[in-house]
């Protein structure tokens, strides 16, 4: 196989792995607004993505520098292009970041209302800019022969995309409270899989639409394949979570993303940024690609230190296993059938 | 202003911006790592109170370095698109193998740290919190590979048919010599930025009449730690600039000419401590000399010649041709804005140093268990953190704006680097909601570290026996 398609693969590789483990830390952002009833259970919904957001954002950054190193091109002609939409994400990353970090740090109502809101805000805004990033790249830009950007703001805002942004909103908000479902206890883990049940059905209408029209547009037998399995573990999930199993349910929603992203990489090869200026102007693989030699060099890194890579972060999942409920949070209730100690311990 | 003076300013905001965290969380990482190890090996408690303490202050400035790191991965490509297409194929590959191998490092062991107190044992968390360090230390060799390549580029091919630099030795980039010495001057710079945080936040709560006698011990520890860190650092720092300047005399000989505002060359030349002249520095009033010390700095011999701006340029115009498509950034062409070099090399070293000369003060005035006393004393205590941030920014703001025109040194100038199709006002919106935003964030992020620094540290948690392991409330919680 060609290095360009091998890096094309591992880019698709990398964005599957942001959207099925940030997918579920959106989706809990989103809930912080619907779901949790206090302080304490808004505790708990952070609490259950605490250790681990941070790494599940790191996988966009590695897209991003992968697609630097592999397909300068691409990244250029992307970023630049697509300038006002990632600004809007990048500033609502950065809210979001902060808000996870610094709403329990004081311990004053207004001070963390104002972090929620922003951790909402943070959340939404890249749930649903995603989306339009992504139909965007599918269905093709204007590029002209310099392979510069040559649409606006406005060609960005298309019925298609939308619907993509639309289609990521809702399957993130899923996956999220199934997620949450499985990592909590209590009340609070079944009020999730209630609700994830109820808006999933919404859910699968977008996502079935999305795709029927992602395959109209431009797709092919992979990307075919790929959409039914997407649809298909979508609705498998869904069914499990209405029976109670969340461990499953959970499989679902990661394979459906996961097989979706695929099917939209599958329907785009080779190209990596159709123009829909003049066919013969689109980015591809080949023509946005970096050198033989850096690909080489890049394949023998990503060859070692992927694999590292994923243990560790396995392990880290692996140590976090544990449900969470309202009696983990410090300061919340104390476990039922216990006798709460006399004397609290100072908090450690 | 137009796009590209526009797209310069923001790198320069948000890029100086995210290094003043930076070199805290470079340097205070690696503290606290030896604060738990001292814990681990000692089980006493005072190093289990300060790792969680500092571990507190340095988990806040974490966050805004994640935060605003993100940018920078991302500004390349939105506004240096010419630049990425230009240089993708041999600037991408370290930033992606930063990526790789020291943010998913970090970012999943420092969530190990934060949430493992109670799963991991104790040396096994230690060993998170020095994960991280490391990766804090493979991620600048990374990204400072990246900008030393810009400095001097080696180890690529210019391919006409393309109209592209292209890797041929990654070996090369890897190994520049200007990044040999880059990282450790960095990395000091950052310990000493680290140290000078600790030593700040120590000796004020050491005096503060509020702290228990007791505790005064403990904060001793960090105290003499943090100063020792900081002096020896200090002098590394010195040494390795001392070799950096000397590299760049070599592949950049135009950047020391205008960290003296040398017009003529001389030899041997001297080193002004400060100059008082015309704004461009080609006529001086007033200055205080050391004589023969740019030799010294320049070429390693009290006698070497040292080339004058004027000689530079006429080599320049010959090798480059008369207008590399900048003249608009200096009348005379190839050449920096003098005051700035001139004057942020001499901030660079006048606060590093100044931090230096004060964790020697510190050590002297707190031997055998003395405590500082004194009003005077809340000043070092207050400027102590400031000092090194500075002198980083000011560092950078030198080598950064010392390579103007240029983008590449020799390659590509500032001014073809910039993306052709982003209009200005995009690129305005841009800088002004990053400046809002950023400044919002430094009001909040001061604010939450003052009061985390007055509460000072926690006790040491007492173990509650009563409740089942699996039932207790999580020791850290968001
Ligand atoms: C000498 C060191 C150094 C330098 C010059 C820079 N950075 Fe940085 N950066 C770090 C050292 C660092 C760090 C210490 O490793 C940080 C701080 C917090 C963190 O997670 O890593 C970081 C954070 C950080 C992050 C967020 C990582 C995360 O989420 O964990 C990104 C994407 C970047 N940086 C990218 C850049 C780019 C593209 C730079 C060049 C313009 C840059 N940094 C300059
Ligand atoms: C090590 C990683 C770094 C890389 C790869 C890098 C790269 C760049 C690039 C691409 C530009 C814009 C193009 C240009 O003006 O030439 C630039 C300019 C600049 N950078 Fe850096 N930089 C790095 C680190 C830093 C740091 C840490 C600082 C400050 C703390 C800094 C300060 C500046 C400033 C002030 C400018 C504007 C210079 C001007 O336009 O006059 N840089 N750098
Ligand atoms: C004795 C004192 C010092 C000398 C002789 C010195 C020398 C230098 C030189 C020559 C450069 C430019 C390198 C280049 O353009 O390639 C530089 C850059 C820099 N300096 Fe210093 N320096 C000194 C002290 C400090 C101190 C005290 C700090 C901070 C605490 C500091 C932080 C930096 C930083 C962050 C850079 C930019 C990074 C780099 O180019 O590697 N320096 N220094």
């Amino acid at each position: 196989m060609e290095l360009t398609t091998i890096w094309f693969a591992l880019i698709a590789v990398l964005w599957i792995g942001y959207f099925c483990l940030e997918g579920f830390d959106f989706g809990v952002g989103l809930l912080f607004g619907i779901l949790a009833r206090d302080d304490t259970e808004r505790r708990v919904l952070l609490n259950t993505i605490g250790p681990v957001w941070d790494g599940n954002e790191v996988w966009v950054i590695v897209a991003g520098g992968a697609t630097f190193a592999a397909f300068p091109e691409w990244y250029a002609t992307l970023f630049s292009g697509f300038y006002l939409p990632l600004l809007l994400i990048l500033l609502a990353l950065i809210v979001r970041n902060l808000a996870i970090e610094y709403r329990s740090k004081k311990d004053d109502a207004g001070w963390k209302q104002r972090w929620d809101v922003l951790f909402v805000a943070g959340s939404f805004v890249p749930a649903l800019l995603w989306g339009v990033a992504f139909g965007n790249i599918v269905r093709g830009v204007p590029i002209d022969a310099h392979k510069q950007f040559t649409g606006t703001l406005f060609t960005l805002l298309n019925p298609y995309a939308l619907l993509g942004g639309l289609t990521t909103l809702l399957l993130f908000l899923t996956h999220g409270a199934i997620f949450v479902s499985l990592k909590t206890d209590g009340d609070i883990r079944h009020r999730a899989r209630a609700f994830a049940v109820r808006v999933g059905a919404g859910t699968a209408v977008v996502v079935v639409a999305f795709l029927a029209w992602t395959q109209g547009l431009t797709g092919n037998t992979g990307s075919a394949v790929l959409f039914v399995v997407g649809a298909g573990a979508l609705v498998a999930g869904l069914a499990a979570a209405w029976r109670g199993r969340e461990g499953w349910a959970f499989c679902g929603t990661m394979v459906s993303i996961g097989a979706a992203v695929a099917g939209l990489f599958v329907a785009l090869f080779p190209d990596v940024l159709p123009s829909t200026t003049d066919a013969a102007w689109s980015l591809t693989t080949s023509n946005a690609s970096a050198t033989h030699y850096a690909l080489t060099v890049m394949t023998w890194v990503a060859v070692i230190f992927t694999p590292i890579v994923l243990v560790y972060e396995s392990w880290s999942y692996w140590v976090f296993r544990k449900r969470i409920s309202i009696h983990h949070i410090p300061g919340g209730p104390p476990p039922p059938l216990r006798t709460a100690p006399a004397e609290r311990s100072t908090p450690r | 202003m137009d796009a590209l003076d526009l797209a310069r300013l923001q790198f320069g905001a948000v890029t100086v911006y995210h290094f003043l965290f930076v070199p805290i969380t470079i340097g205070l990482s690696g503290l606290v790592a030896f604060c738990e190890t001292r814990w681990v090996m000692s089980h006493h408690e005072h190093w289990l109170r300060l790792t969680k303490f500092f571990g507190k202050l340095f988990l806040i400035n974490f966050a805004i370095g994640v935060a605003t790191g993100l940018v920078q991965e991302f500004q390349f490509g939105m506004n240096w698109s010419a630049y990425s297409r230009f240089v993708g194929d041999i600037f991408g590959a370290p930033l992606a193998i930063e990526g790789l191998l020291a943010f998913f490092l970090e970012s999943t062991f420092l969530g190990l740290w934060i949430f493992g107190w109670d799963r991991l044992s104790p040396r096994v968390h230690a060993a998170c919190i020095w994960a991280v360090h490391i990766g804090t230390l493979l991620s600048a060799y990374f990204i400072l590979a990246a900008n030393s390549w810009m400095q001097h580029p080696v180890g690529y091919r210019f391919n006409p048919r393309t109209g592209r630099a292209e890797l041929d030795d990654f070996a090369a980039v890897l190994f520049n010599k200007v990044q040999l010495v880059s990282f450790p001057h960095t990395v000091l710079a950052a310990y000493m930025t680290g140290a000078a945080f600790m030593l700040g936040v120590a000796v004020w709560l050491q005096m503060r009449s509020r702290t228990a006698d007791r505790d005064r011990v403990m904060y001793g520890r960090a105290t003499r730690l943090s100063a020792v860190v900081l002096l020896v650092a200090g002098l590394g720092v010195a040494v390795s600039g001392d070799l950096q300047g000397k590299v760049m005399t070599e592949v950049q000989p135009m950047k020391m000419a205008s960290a003296e505002a040398l017009y003529q060359t001389e030899q041997p030349a001297s080193f002004s401590i400060l100059t008082i002249g015309s704004l461009d520095g080609s006529k001086e009033t007033f200055s205080v000399k050391v004589p023969r010390l740019l030799s010294f700095l320049a070429t390693g011999s009290w006698t070497g010649k040292v080339q004058g701006i004027n000689d530079l340029r006429a080599h320049y115009e010959k090798t480059y041709g008369a207008d590399p498509g900048a003249t608009y950034y200096s009348a005379g062409g190839y050449t920096p804005v003098i005051p700035v070099t001139y004057w942020a090399f001499r901030i660079m070293i006048g606060l590093g140093s100044l931090a230096a000369a004060f964790a020697a003060l510190v050590l002297w005035r707190t031997r055998r268990g003395r405590i500082p006393r004194g009003r005077r004393w809340l000043w070092v205590c207050l400027s102590m953190p400031l000092l090194p941030v500075f002198a980083n920014s000011f560092g950078w703001i030198f080598t950064e704006m010392g390579r103007q025109p240029w983008s590449v040194f020799g390659l590509m100038t500032t001014a073809n680097a910039v993306s052709p199709g982003v209009p200005a006002w995009q690129v305005l919106t841009s800088l002004l909601s990053f400046t809002l935003l950023y400044a919002v964030l430094a009001v909040v992020e001061v604010g939450l570290i003052l009061r985390t620094v007055r509460s000072g540290a926690a006790e040491a948690p007492v173990d509650d026996p009563s409740l089942d392991p699996a039932d207790r409330p999580l020791v850290h919680a968001y």
